[in-house]
Protein backbone atom coordinates (compact mmCIF):
# COMPACT_ATOMS: atom_id res chain seq x y z
CA UNK A 1 0.00 0.00 0.00
CA UNK A 2 2.87 1.87 0.62
CA UNK A 3 4.59 1.57 -2.87
CA UNK A 4 1.14 2.08 -4.35
CA UNK A 5 0.84 5.26 -2.75
CA UNK A 6 4.43 6.40 -3.70
CA UNK A 7 3.53 5.36 -7.29
CA UNK A 8 0.91 7.69 -7.38
CA UNK A 9 2.49 10.49 -5.98
CA UNK A 10 5.43 9.73 -8.68
CA UNK A 11 2.43 9.48 -11.37
CA UNK A 12 1.33 13.09 -10.63
CA UNK A 13 4.58 14.32 -10.34
CA UNK A 14 5.66 12.67 -13.67
CA UNK A 15 2.43 14.09 -14.97
CA UNK A 16 3.76 17.84 -14.46
CA UNK A 17 7.22 16.90 -15.98
CA UNK A 18 5.06 15.59 -19.25
CA UNK A 19 3.08 18.79 -19.52
CA UNK A 20 6.30 20.82 -19.63
CA UNK A 21 8.14 18.39 -21.48
CA UNK A 22 5.91 18.67 -24.40
CA UNK A 23 6.54 22.39 -24.67
CA UNK A 24 10.28 21.49 -25.05
CA UNK A 25 9.83 18.48 -27.26
CA UNK A 26 7.25 20.76 -29.55
CA UNK A 27 9.33 23.63 -30.29
CA UNK A 28 12.63 21.37 -30.28
CA UNK A 29 11.03 19.28 -33.06
CA UNK A 30 9.95 22.54 -35.41
CA UNK A 31 11.75 25.10 -34.45
CA UNK A 32 14.84 22.55 -33.71
CA UNK A 33 16.25 24.59 -30.81
CA UNK A 34 16.14 24.16 -27.14
CA UNK A 35 14.05 26.80 -25.56
CA UNK A 36 16.03 27.07 -22.21
CA UNK A 37 13.17 29.49 -20.94
CA UNK A 38 10.46 27.20 -21.40
CA UNK A 39 10.58 26.99 -17.19
CA UNK A 40 10.27 30.29 -16.59
CA UNK A 41 6.89 30.53 -18.62
CA UNK A 42 5.92 28.38 -15.99
CA UNK A 43 6.59 30.23 -13.12
CA UNK A 44 5.18 33.28 -14.97
CA UNK A 45 1.86 31.25 -15.29
CA UNK A 46 2.08 30.83 -11.38
CA UNK A 47 2.38 34.37 -10.64
CA UNK A 48 -0.71 35.12 -13.17
CA UNK A 49 -3.13 32.26 -11.23
CA UNK A 50 -1.66 33.85 -8.43
CA UNK A 51 -2.45 37.64 -8.63
CA UNK A 52 -5.68 36.86 -10.36
CA UNK A 53 -6.99 34.53 -7.34
CA UNK A 54 -5.92 36.81 -5.32
CA UNK A 55 -7.80 40.06 -7.07
CA UNK A 56 -11.24 37.17 -7.45
CA UNK A 57 -11.44 36.34 -4.12
CA UNK A 58 -10.62 39.95 -2.79
CA UNK A 59 -12.73 42.09 -4.95
CA UNK A 60 -14.99 39.80 -7.11
CA UNK A 61 -16.18 37.09 -5.46
CA UNK A 62 -18.02 37.57 -2.28
CA UNK A 63 -17.34 36.71 1.53
CA UNK A 64 -18.96 33.25 1.13
CA UNK A 65 -18.67 32.35 -2.10
CA UNK A 66 -20.44 28.95 -3.05
CA UNK A 67 -18.28 26.04 -4.36
CA UNK A 68 -19.28 26.67 -7.54
CA UNK A 69 -18.55 30.28 -7.53
CA UNK A 70 -14.94 29.80 -6.64
CA UNK A 71 -14.14 26.95 -9.04
CA UNK A 72 -15.82 28.64 -11.71
CA UNK A 73 -13.42 31.49 -10.87
CA UNK A 74 -10.48 29.59 -10.51
CA UNK A 75 -11.06 28.21 -14.32
CA UNK A 76 -11.29 31.50 -15.53
CA UNK A 77 -7.93 32.83 -13.77
CA UNK A 78 -6.48 29.23 -14.98
CA UNK A 79 -7.54 30.17 -19.05
CA UNK A 80 -6.42 33.88 -18.29
CA UNK A 81 -3.13 32.05 -17.44
CA UNK A 82 -2.66 30.03 -20.28
CA UNK A 83 -3.23 33.24 -22.61
CA UNK A 84 -1.27 35.77 -21.00
CA UNK A 85 1.68 32.59 -21.34
CA UNK A 86 0.79 31.58 -24.95
CA UNK A 87 0.95 35.78 -25.62
CA UNK A 88 4.13 35.55 -23.69
CA UNK A 89 5.75 32.58 -25.60
CA UNK A 90 4.74 34.35 -29.10
CA UNK A 91 6.52 37.58 -27.83
CA UNK A 92 9.54 35.47 -27.05
CA UNK A 93 9.85 33.65 -30.31
CA UNK A 94 9.24 37.20 -32.65
CA UNK A 95 11.70 38.23 -30.31
CA UNK A 96 14.31 36.46 -29.27
CA UNK A 97 14.51 33.36 -31.86
CA UNK A 98 12.99 34.43 -34.78
CA UNK A 99 15.68 36.86 -35.72
CA UNK A 100 18.06 34.39 -35.10
CA UNK A 101 16.85 31.42 -37.50
CA UNK A 102 19.52 31.59 -39.77
CA UNK A 103 22.36 32.04 -37.13
CA UNK A 104 24.10 28.67 -35.61
CA UNK A 105 23.00 26.93 -32.85
CA UNK A 106 25.30 27.70 -30.05
CA UNK A 107 23.52 31.81 -30.77
CA UNK A 108 20.11 30.32 -30.01
CA UNK A 109 21.12 28.68 -26.90
CA UNK A 110 22.98 31.42 -25.15
CA UNK A 111 19.68 33.63 -26.07
CA UNK A 112 17.32 31.14 -24.69
CA UNK A 113 19.23 31.00 -21.43
CA UNK A 114 19.55 34.70 -21.55
CA UNK A 115 15.83 34.51 -22.09
CA UNK A 116 15.29 32.58 -19.02
CA UNK A 117 17.60 34.91 -16.63
CA UNK A 118 15.38 37.60 -18.30
CA UNK A 119 12.34 36.37 -17.33
CA UNK A 120 13.58 35.50 -13.63
CA UNK A 121 14.74 39.05 -12.98
CA UNK A 122 11.67 41.13 -14.50
CA UNK A 123 9.52 38.67 -12.04
CA UNK A 124 11.87 39.28 -9.11
CA UNK A 125 11.32 43.80 -10.27
CA UNK A 126 7.61 43.07 -10.64
CA UNK A 127 6.71 40.30 -7.98
CA UNK A 128 9.46 40.49 -5.36
CA UNK A 129 11.96 37.46 -4.56
CA UNK A 130 10.12 36.75 -1.45
CA UNK A 131 8.29 34.01 -1.88
CA UNK A 132 4.69 33.78 -2.01
CA UNK A 133 2.12 31.09 -0.44
CA UNK A 134 0.35 30.05 -3.40
CA UNK A 135 -3.22 28.64 -2.61
CA UNK A 136 -4.11 24.80 -4.11
CA UNK A 137 -6.53 25.35 -7.13
CA UNK A 138 -8.40 22.09 -5.31
CA UNK A 139 -7.60 20.99 -1.92
CA UNK A 140 -9.15 17.78 0.11
CA UNK A 141 -7.99 13.80 -0.53
CA UNK A 142 -9.26 10.68 -1.55
CA UNK A 143 -9.37 8.04 1.19
CA UNK A 144 -9.44 4.53 -0.10
CA UNK A 145 -9.15 0.98 1.98
CA UNK A 146 -10.04 2.08 5.01
CA UNK A 147 -7.50 5.01 5.51
CA UNK A 148 -4.63 3.24 4.29
CA UNK A 149 -4.43 5.45 1.14
CA UNK A 150 -5.18 8.42 0.85
CA UNK A 151 -4.54 10.29 -3.00
CA UNK A 152 -4.60 14.04 -3.21
CA UNK A 153 -7.12 15.78 -5.55
CA UNK A 154 -4.49 17.93 -6.58
CA UNK A 155 -2.59 14.78 -7.92
CA UNK A 156 -5.64 13.21 -9.24
CA UNK A 157 -6.06 16.39 -10.80
CA UNK A 158 -3.09 16.95 -12.46
CA UNK A 159 -3.10 13.18 -13.77
CA UNK A 160 -6.51 13.53 -15.34
CA UNK A 161 -5.17 17.00 -16.65
CA UNK A 162 -1.94 15.20 -18.31
CA UNK A 163 -4.41 12.50 -20.27
CA UNK A 164 -6.73 15.16 -21.17
CA UNK A 165 -3.86 17.09 -22.39
CA UNK A 166 -1.96 13.89 -24.11
CA UNK A 167 -4.88 12.85 -26.01
CA UNK A 168 -6.00 16.45 -27.25
CA UNK A 169 -2.36 17.14 -28.52
CA UNK A 170 -2.78 13.42 -30.10
CA UNK A 171 -5.83 14.43 -31.94
CA UNK A 172 -4.27 17.85 -32.86
CA UNK A 173 -1.19 16.40 -34.51
CA UNK A 174 -3.10 13.60 -36.01
CA UNK A 175 -6.22 14.85 -37.04
CA UNK A 176 -6.67 18.74 -37.75
CA UNK A 177 -4.92 20.34 -40.56
CA UNK A 178 -2.95 22.63 -38.29
CA UNK A 179 -1.33 19.66 -36.66
CA UNK A 180 -0.38 17.82 -39.90
CA UNK A 181 1.24 20.79 -40.72
CA UNK A 182 2.92 21.15 -37.73
CA UNK A 183 4.33 17.58 -38.35
CA UNK A 184 5.26 18.63 -41.87
CA UNK A 185 6.93 21.82 -41.08
CA UNK A 186 8.97 19.68 -38.30
CA UNK A 187 10.45 17.50 -40.77
CA UNK A 188 11.09 19.27 -43.93
CA UNK A 189 10.59 23.42 -43.44
CA UNK A 190 11.61 23.60 -47.22
CA UNK A 191 9.32 21.42 -48.50
CA UNK A 192 6.91 22.54 -46.17
CA UNK A 193 6.99 26.24 -47.92
CA UNK A 194 6.55 24.59 -50.69
CA UNK A 195 3.40 23.47 -50.00
CA UNK A 196 2.14 26.46 -49.05
CA UNK A 197 2.42 25.93 -45.64
CA UNK A 198 3.59 29.31 -43.43
CA UNK A 199 6.27 28.10 -41.29
CA UNK A 200 6.88 31.32 -39.40
CA UNK A 201 3.41 31.42 -38.12
CA UNK A 202 3.50 27.61 -37.74
CA UNK A 203 5.90 27.86 -35.53
CA UNK A 204 4.42 30.73 -33.72
CA UNK A 205 1.81 28.67 -33.22
CA UNK A 206 3.83 26.26 -31.71
CA UNK A 207 5.35 28.23 -28.93
CA UNK A 208 1.97 29.53 -28.38
CA UNK A 209 0.51 26.07 -27.81
CA UNK A 210 3.60 25.30 -25.51
CA UNK A 211 3.56 28.26 -23.43
CA UNK A 212 -0.33 27.76 -22.65
CA UNK A 213 0.52 24.39 -21.27
CA UNK A 214 3.22 25.59 -19.55
CA UNK A 215 0.95 27.89 -17.61
CA UNK A 216 -1.40 24.77 -16.74
CA UNK A 217 2.17 23.21 -15.23
CA UNK A 218 2.51 25.97 -13.15
CA UNK A 219 -0.84 26.17 -11.38
CA UNK A 220 -0.32 22.41 -10.85
CA UNK A 221 2.87 22.59 -9.77
CA UNK A 222 2.31 25.36 -7.05
CA UNK A 223 -0.70 23.37 -5.62
CA UNK A 224 1.61 20.42 -5.48
CA UNK A 225 4.54 22.37 -3.64
CA UNK A 226 2.60 25.56 -3.09
CA UNK A 227 5.89 28.24 -2.72
CA UNK A 228 6.03 30.56 -5.52
CA UNK A 229 9.16 32.55 -6.08
CA UNK A 230 10.34 33.62 -9.23
CA UNK A 231 13.32 31.06 -9.62
CA UNK A 232 10.44 28.22 -9.34
CA UNK A 233 10.19 27.49 -12.99
CA UNK A 234 13.91 26.24 -13.26
CA UNK A 235 14.31 23.04 -12.04
CA UNK A 236 11.36 21.62 -12.96
CA UNK A 237 12.21 23.72 -16.61
CA UNK A 238 15.36 20.87 -16.18
CA UNK A 239 14.32 18.09 -15.09
CA UNK A 240 11.46 18.33 -17.95
CA UNK A 241 13.84 19.01 -20.49
CA UNK A 242 15.64 15.46 -19.08
CA UNK A 243 12.07 13.81 -19.41
CA UNK A 244 11.72 15.24 -23.00
CA UNK A 245 15.14 14.19 -23.85
CA UNK A 246 15.00 10.60 -22.09
CA UNK A 247 11.76 9.94 -24.09
CA UNK A 248 12.88 11.30 -27.07
CA UNK A 249 13.01 14.73 -27.96
CA UNK A 250 10.97 15.44 -30.96
CA UNK A 251 8.06 13.01 -30.26
CA UNK A 252 5.45 13.52 -28.46
CA UNK A 253 4.32 10.38 -26.76
CA UNK A 254 8.10 10.37 -25.61
CA UNK A 255 7.57 13.16 -23.78
CA UNK A 256 4.62 11.97 -21.84
CA UNK A 257 6.23 8.72 -21.12
CA UNK A 258 9.52 10.20 -20.37
CA UNK A 259 7.73 12.54 -18.07
CA UNK A 260 5.81 9.88 -16.36
CA UNK A 261 9.06 7.96 -15.68
CA UNK A 262 11.12 10.45 -14.62
CA UNK A 263 8.35 11.42 -11.63
CA UNK A 264 8.11 7.68 -10.60
CA UNK A 265 11.79 7.28 -10.74
CA UNK A 266 12.05 10.46 -8.65
CA UNK A 267 9.54 9.68 -6.07
CA UNK A 268 10.56 5.60 -5.72
CA UNK A 269 14.30 6.99 -5.35
CA UNK A 270 13.09 9.66 -3.02
CA UNK A 271 11.12 6.95 -0.58
CA UNK A 272 13.68 4.11 -0.56
CA UNK A 273 16.98 5.21 -0.88
CA UNK A 274 17.61 8.86 -0.65
CA UNK A 275 16.21 12.24 -0.68
CA UNK A 276 19.28 13.94 -1.09
CA UNK A 277 20.67 11.76 -4.18
CA UNK A 278 17.01 11.35 -5.60
CA UNK A 279 18.06 13.99 -8.44
CA UNK A 280 21.24 12.64 -8.57
CA UNK A 281 19.83 8.49 -9.30
CA UNK A 282 17.63 10.59 -11.44
CA UNK A 283 20.48 12.15 -13.97
CA UNK A 284 22.81 8.59 -13.92
CA UNK A 285 19.39 6.85 -15.29
CA UNK A 286 19.00 9.21 -18.38
CA UNK A 287 23.04 9.15 -19.05
CA UNK A 288 22.42 5.33 -18.67
CA UNK A 289 19.15 5.42 -21.54
CA UNK A 290 21.07 7.90 -23.42
CA UNK A 291 24.30 5.63 -23.73
CA UNK A 292 22.04 2.47 -24.35
CA UNK A 293 19.70 4.71 -26.85
CA UNK A 294 21.22 8.29 -27.77
CA UNK A 295 17.81 8.88 -29.77
CA UNK A 296 15.99 8.43 -26.15
CA UNK A 297 13.35 6.17 -25.39
CA UNK A 298 10.49 6.83 -28.78
CA UNK A 299 13.28 9.25 -30.18
CA UNK A 300 12.62 8.64 -34.45
CA UNK A 301 15.31 7.23 -36.58
CA UNK A 302 14.20 6.32 -40.10
CA UNK A 303 16.88 5.85 -42.48
CA UNK A 304 16.42 8.33 -45.40
CA UNK A 305 16.00 6.68 -48.77
CA UNK A 306 17.94 8.87 -51.63
CA UNK B 1 0.23 30.99 -76.59
CA UNK B 2 -0.13 33.08 -73.51
CA UNK B 3 3.58 33.24 -71.84
CA UNK B 4 2.95 31.63 -68.26
CA UNK B 5 6.63 31.74 -66.79
CA UNK B 6 8.71 34.79 -67.63
CA UNK B 7 12.15 35.05 -66.17
CA UNK B 8 14.36 37.77 -67.04
CA UNK B 9 18.43 37.93 -66.42
CA UNK B 10 18.28 36.88 -62.37
CA UNK B 11 21.34 36.58 -60.66
CA UNK B 12 21.47 34.28 -57.90
CA UNK B 13 24.46 33.92 -55.48
CA UNK B 14 25.34 31.84 -52.23
CA UNK B 15 27.25 34.18 -50.09
CA UNK B 16 30.51 35.09 -52.79
CA UNK B 17 29.73 32.09 -55.45
CA UNK B 18 27.73 33.67 -58.29
CA UNK B 19 25.77 30.42 -59.17
CA UNK B 20 23.10 31.95 -61.78
CA UNK B 21 24.97 34.27 -63.85
CA UNK B 22 21.69 36.59 -66.00
CA UNK B 23 19.87 33.35 -66.95
CA UNK B 24 16.75 34.53 -68.96
CA UNK B 25 13.96 32.11 -70.38
CA UNK B 26 10.70 31.17 -70.61
CA UNK B 27 7.50 28.34 -70.32
CA UNK B 28 4.50 29.68 -72.73
CA UNK B 29 1.24 27.76 -71.50
CA UNK B 30 0.98 24.20 -72.31
CA UNK B 31 4.34 23.39 -72.99
CA UNK B 32 7.12 21.10 -71.44
CA UNK B 33 10.33 23.35 -71.24
CA UNK B 34 13.33 21.75 -69.87
CA UNK B 35 16.38 23.12 -68.55
CA UNK B 36 19.12 20.32 -68.89
CA UNK B 37 22.96 20.39 -67.81
CA UNK B 38 25.85 19.17 -65.81
CA UNK B 39 25.58 18.84 -61.66
CA UNK B 40 26.54 22.72 -60.38
CA UNK B 41 25.10 23.84 -63.49
CA UNK B 42 22.46 26.23 -61.61
CA UNK B 43 19.52 24.51 -62.67
CA UNK B 44 18.37 24.09 -59.03
CA UNK B 45 18.67 27.56 -57.94
CA UNK B 46 17.24 28.36 -60.65
CA UNK B 47 14.22 26.72 -60.07
CA UNK B 48 14.27 27.39 -56.21
CA UNK B 49 13.99 31.12 -57.15
CA UNK B 50 11.15 30.87 -59.52
CA UNK B 51 9.32 29.02 -56.22
CA UNK B 52 10.85 31.45 -54.03
CA UNK B 53 12.88 29.40 -51.74
CA UNK B 54 16.01 31.48 -53.09
CA UNK B 55 15.98 35.16 -54.07
CA UNK B 56 17.72 37.06 -57.49
CA UNK B 57 19.57 40.07 -56.57
CA UNK B 58 17.88 41.31 -60.24
CA UNK B 59 16.30 40.97 -63.01
CA UNK B 60 12.31 39.75 -63.39
CA UNK B 61 10.27 36.96 -62.74
CA UNK B 62 6.80 36.96 -63.76
CA UNK B 63 4.07 34.25 -63.48
CA UNK B 64 0.93 34.44 -65.12
CA UNK B 65 1.83 38.14 -65.90
CA UNK B 66 2.32 39.20 -62.38
CA UNK B 67 5.82 39.94 -60.69
CA UNK B 68 6.38 36.93 -57.70
CA UNK B 69 10.18 38.06 -57.11
CA UNK B 70 8.93 39.55 -53.73
CA UNK B 71 6.14 36.94 -52.96
CA UNK B 72 6.97 33.93 -50.46
CA UNK B 73 7.23 30.75 -51.48
CA UNK B 74 4.17 29.76 -49.43
CA UNK B 75 1.70 32.09 -51.52
CA UNK B 76 2.83 31.28 -54.62
CA UNK B 77 1.58 27.49 -54.36
CA UNK B 78 -1.66 28.98 -53.85
CA UNK B 79 -1.00 31.23 -56.97
CA UNK B 80 -0.63 27.86 -59.11
CA UNK B 81 2.64 27.42 -59.12
CA UNK B 82 4.00 23.60 -57.35
CA UNK B 83 7.48 22.44 -57.70
CA UNK B 84 8.36 19.29 -57.11
CA UNK B 85 11.54 19.36 -54.87
CA UNK B 86 14.73 17.31 -55.97
CA UNK B 87 15.55 14.02 -53.72
CA UNK B 88 11.40 14.39 -53.60
CA UNK B 89 11.31 15.30 -49.97
CA UNK B 90 8.32 13.89 -48.82
CA UNK B 91 7.39 13.82 -45.10
CA UNK B 92 8.87 10.63 -44.17
CA UNK B 93 7.13 10.21 -40.90
CA UNK B 94 3.25 10.81 -42.26
CA UNK B 95 1.44 8.61 -44.34
CA UNK B 96 0.86 8.61 -47.99
CA UNK B 97 -2.44 10.31 -47.73
CA UNK B 98 -1.26 12.72 -45.06
CA UNK B 99 1.55 13.90 -47.18
CA UNK B 100 -0.92 14.44 -50.08
CA UNK B 101 -3.29 15.85 -48.02
CA UNK B 102 -0.20 18.59 -46.90
CA UNK B 103 -0.38 19.20 -50.88
CA UNK B 104 -3.46 20.10 -51.09
CA UNK B 105 -2.98 22.29 -47.72
CA UNK B 106 -3.31 26.02 -49.66
CA UNK B 107 -7.03 24.63 -51.42
CA UNK B 108 -10.31 24.70 -49.61
CA UNK B 109 -11.02 21.63 -48.02
CA UNK B 110 -14.01 20.41 -50.09
CA UNK B 111 -12.01 20.39 -52.80
CA UNK B 112 -8.94 17.72 -50.97
CA UNK B 113 -11.47 14.32 -51.56
CA UNK B 114 -12.08 14.67 -54.99
CA UNK B 115 -8.18 15.88 -55.66
CA UNK B 116 -7.28 12.85 -54.10
CA UNK B 117 -9.73 10.62 -56.12
CA UNK B 118 -7.93 12.44 -59.18
CA UNK B 119 -4.10 11.65 -58.12
CA UNK B 120 -4.98 7.74 -56.64
CA UNK B 121 -6.52 7.56 -60.69
CA UNK B 122 -2.79 8.84 -61.69
CA UNK B 123 -1.38 7.30 -59.50
CA UNK B 124 -2.81 3.83 -58.41
CA UNK B 125 0.04 2.56 -56.11
CA UNK B 126 -0.17 5.37 -53.85
CA UNK B 127 -3.72 4.51 -53.54
CA UNK B 128 -2.36 0.92 -52.18
CA UNK B 129 -0.37 2.53 -49.92
CA UNK B 130 -2.18 5.68 -49.10
CA UNK B 131 -1.91 4.51 -44.84
CA UNK B 132 1.90 3.64 -45.39
CA UNK B 133 4.30 5.64 -43.86
CA UNK B 134 6.09 7.35 -46.71
CA UNK B 135 9.96 6.49 -45.42
CA UNK B 136 8.99 3.04 -46.08
CA UNK B 137 8.01 3.90 -50.15
CA UNK B 138 10.55 2.77 -52.75
CA UNK B 139 12.56 5.44 -54.07
CA UNK B 140 10.01 5.27 -57.47
CA UNK B 141 7.05 5.52 -55.39
CA UNK B 142 7.97 8.57 -53.31
CA UNK B 143 8.63 10.29 -56.23
CA UNK B 144 4.99 9.52 -57.32
CA UNK B 145 4.38 10.89 -54.04
CA UNK B 146 6.13 13.74 -54.59
CA UNK B 147 4.63 14.46 -58.09
CA UNK B 148 0.92 13.68 -56.57
CA UNK B 149 1.62 15.99 -53.18
CA UNK B 150 2.61 18.78 -55.72
CA UNK B 151 -0.22 18.28 -58.27
CA UNK B 152 -2.82 18.45 -55.04
CA UNK B 153 -2.62 21.99 -55.20
CA UNK B 154 -4.07 22.42 -58.42
CA UNK B 155 -1.33 23.77 -60.24
CA UNK B 156 -1.19 25.57 -63.39
CA UNK B 157 2.49 25.20 -63.87
CA UNK B 158 4.16 22.21 -62.30
CA UNK B 159 8.16 22.73 -61.72
CA UNK B 160 10.42 19.22 -61.48
CA UNK B 161 13.29 18.85 -60.14
CA UNK B 162 15.67 16.00 -61.28
CA UNK B 163 12.71 13.32 -61.28
CA UNK B 164 14.78 10.82 -62.60
CA UNK B 165 17.33 10.77 -60.17
CA UNK B 166 18.77 8.12 -58.35
CA UNK B 167 15.92 5.49 -60.14
CA UNK B 168 16.39 2.44 -62.13
CA UNK B 169 16.00 2.90 -66.00
CA UNK B 170 12.56 1.19 -66.01
CA UNK B 171 11.22 3.53 -63.07
CA UNK B 172 12.73 6.51 -65.31
CA UNK B 173 11.13 5.53 -68.51
CA UNK B 174 7.30 5.09 -65.88
CA UNK B 175 8.27 8.67 -64.50
CA UNK B 176 8.64 10.59 -67.78
CA UNK B 177 5.44 8.66 -68.72
CA UNK B 178 3.72 10.32 -66.17
CA UNK B 179 5.48 12.95 -66.62
CA UNK B 180 3.47 13.55 -70.65
CA UNK B 181 0.63 12.22 -69.49
CA UNK B 182 0.27 15.28 -67.07
CA UNK B 183 1.16 16.97 -69.89
CA UNK B 184 -1.80 15.62 -72.11
CA UNK B 185 -4.29 16.29 -69.63
CA UNK B 186 -2.99 20.18 -69.47
CA UNK B 187 -0.35 21.03 -67.17
CA UNK B 188 2.57 22.89 -68.15
CA UNK B 189 5.26 21.77 -66.99
CA UNK B 190 8.97 23.27 -66.45
CA UNK B 191 11.41 20.06 -65.80
CA UNK B 192 14.81 20.33 -64.60
CA UNK B 193 16.90 16.93 -65.59
CA UNK B 194 20.42 15.95 -65.60
CA UNK B 195 19.42 13.12 -68.03
CA UNK B 196 19.33 15.07 -70.72
CA UNK B 197 18.35 12.29 -73.41
CA UNK B 198 14.87 11.63 -71.61
CA UNK B 199 14.51 15.52 -71.11
CA UNK B 200 15.09 16.40 -74.06
CA UNK B 201 12.95 13.89 -76.05
CA UNK B 202 9.68 14.72 -74.27
CA UNK B 203 10.04 18.54 -73.81
CA UNK B 204 9.09 21.47 -76.52
CA UNK B 205 11.82 23.77 -75.60
CA UNK B 206 15.59 23.10 -73.83
CA UNK B 207 17.75 25.49 -72.44
CA UNK B 208 21.51 24.09 -71.92
CA UNK B 209 22.80 25.54 -69.22
CA UNK B 210 26.68 25.47 -68.78
CA UNK B 211 27.93 27.44 -65.03
CA UNK B 212 25.56 29.31 -64.45
CA UNK B 213 24.60 30.62 -68.14
CA UNK B 214 22.25 29.31 -71.08
CA UNK B 215 24.80 28.67 -73.53
CA UNK B 216 22.24 26.83 -76.00
CA UNK B 217 18.68 27.08 -76.21
CA UNK B 218 15.64 25.68 -78.85
CA UNK B 219 13.31 22.81 -79.41
CA UNK B 220 13.57 19.54 -77.75
CA UNK B 221 14.54 17.68 -80.93
CA UNK B 222 16.63 19.88 -82.00
CA UNK B 223 18.94 19.87 -79.27
CA UNK B 224 18.67 16.30 -79.24
CA UNK B 225 20.47 16.02 -82.54
CA UNK B 226 22.93 18.90 -81.50
CA UNK B 227 27.00 18.17 -81.72
CA UNK B 228 27.62 20.24 -79.05
CA UNK B 229 24.43 18.77 -76.86
CA UNK B 230 25.71 15.43 -77.93
CA UNK B 231 29.07 15.52 -77.02
CA UNK B 232 28.96 17.32 -73.72
CA UNK B 233 25.40 15.38 -72.54
CA UNK B 234 24.32 12.51 -74.74
CA UNK B 235 27.63 10.44 -74.35
CA UNK B 236 29.02 11.28 -78.41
Amino acid sequence: MEFLSYLINGISLGSIYAIIALGYTMVYGIAKMLNFAHGDVIMVGGYVVFYATNFARSSLLGDNPSALASGLSTLVCVILAMVVCGVLGVIIEALAYKPLRRAGSLAVLITAIGVSYFLQNAAQLLFGANPKNFTPVVSGQLTLFGGQLRISFVALLTIVACVVIMVALTLFTGRSKMGKAMRACSEDQGAAQLMGINVNSTISMTFAIGSALAAIAGVLMCSYSPVLQPTTGSMPGIKAFTAAVFGGIGSIPGAFLGGILLGIIEAIAQAYISTQLSNAILFAVLIVVLLVKPSGLLGKYVPEKV
Amino acid sequence: MAVMLDVKNINVYYGAIHAVKDISFHVDEGEIVTLIGANGAGKTTTLQTVSGLLHSRTGSIEFLGQPIQSVPAAKLVGQGLAQVPEGRRVFQHMTVEENLEMGGFTQPNSTIAPNLERVYDQFPRLKERRRQVAGTLSGGEQQMLAMGRALMSNPKLLMLDEPSMGLAPILVEQIFEIIQRLHQKGTTILLVEQNAQMALSVADRGYVLETGRVTLTGPGKELLADEAVKKAYLGG
